[in-house]
């Protein structure tokens, strides 16, 4: 592979990944904006959440999944309780992973 | 010397030790996803033919997950410059909702300061932030701390990869896969403290999960983003009336 257009292409992403995420903070960061766009705002972070970790949980290469042996799904519903009831990050983490290990041990 | 110029950057912009402490404890998590994660991306990107430098100059300056992943399948599959830049713009486009919702929390901010925050604002440092500037008792160094811990655990993942990437690595036997399923998990249960972020959550998976059946490649998460948080505005509207 040639490197060097490998490295200008990085370049390409790092400019087409900074300024979205720059850009909102620098236009926005120092005025008030209207109420209707604060609350809407205010419901970005469990939208966005939602939206990335759903199909990580259902899909499985592009195809709906649910079933019981979709070992995602299954682990996620535990892991959401705790999630829910300890309000720890950490532990919710461990636990998913502890759970999903353990499955895959006792399944060989 | 060092240790001079960094004690006088901590008086200059007034930081705390107790601020960076509670930046590190919130990291952590994230450090437990993200050095997994980096090896597979290391392991990967070496083994398709990336150099070590390249693959580290990536992560340090794209610095986002899933879309170097993509990226380099992506460059394994022969694409071209202009199409691993334009996926990588779509892929990463999410990003702009999530600085524009943590924007109201950082007027006080000097550009230079958001300049700088904004580079490191992935999916994860993200959901800590937005929790954490909601609970009203953030730091500005903890949010700047949270940022640089998940940097550097990423820098270190890639760079363990790069060296193992000769070795066997069985990442599903620990199940180290499911280290990111997981935190989103816990980062969605802490941003959704109603029922009607809840009802936003569930519509807003639900969409994506429907969308990515649609072969609209990896728009499902922003359409659905936009979608569930205009409903939530309507929703609350009319719960109230």
């Amino acid at each position: 592979m040639d490197q060097k257009l490998i490295f200008l292409t990085l370049v390409g992403m790092l400019l087409v990944t900074y300024i979205p995420r720059f850009l909102p903070l620098f236009f926005l960061a120092n005025r008030s904006l209207p109420d209707v766009v604060h609350r809407w705002l205010g419901y970005v972070p469990s939208a966005v959440l939602a939206a990335m970790l759903f199909p990580s949980l259902f899909v499985k290469e592009k195809q709906l999944w649910l079933s019981f042996d979709n070992l995602y799904l299954m682990a996620a519903i535990p892991t959401f309780l705790l999630a829910w009831k300890s309000k720890s990050l950490f532990g919710t983490v461990i636990t998913g992973m502890v759970l999903v290990a353990g499955v895959r041990f006792l399944s060989g | 010397m060092i240790n001079k110029l960094m004690t006088r950057f901590l008086q200059k912009n007034s930081w705390t030790s107790t601020g960076i402490i509670e930046g590190l404890k919130l990291s952590f998590p994230i450090i437990i996803g993200y050095i997994p994660i980096g090896i597979a991306f290391g392991v990967l990107s070496s083994k398709v033919g990336i150099s070590a430098f390249n693959t580290i100059v990536m992560s340090l300056i794209v610095f986002a997950g899933s879309s170097q992943l993509i990226a380099v399948g992506l460059f394994l599959a022969g694409a071209s410059a202009i199409s691993v830049i334009i996926t990588t713009f779509i892929v990463n486009l999410r990003h702009f909702l999530m600085t524009a919702a943590l924007s109201p929390y950082l007027k006080s901010w000097r550009k230079l300061e958001l300049a700088a925050f904004a580079f490191e604002v992935t999916d994860e440092t993200f959901g800590i932030h937005a929790a954490m500037f909601a609970s009203d008792n953030y730091l500005k160094e903890s949010a700047f701390t949270v940022n640089i811990a998940a940097q550097i655990s990423w820098l270190t993942g890639t760079w363990i990869g790069i060296i193992a990437s000769q070795m066997i690595t069985d990442i599903e036997r620990l199940a180290l896969d499911f280290a990111l399923p997981a935190m989103f998990i816990g980062l969605l249960v802490m941003a959704t403290n109603n029922r009607t972020k809840a009802l936003v959550a569930i519509i807003a998976g639900s969409l994506s999960v429907l969308f990515s059946q649609f072969h609209l490649e990896q728009w499902n998460v922003i359409i659905a983003t936009l979608i569930g948080a205009t409903l939530g505005v309507l929703l609350k509207k009319w719960i109230k009336n």
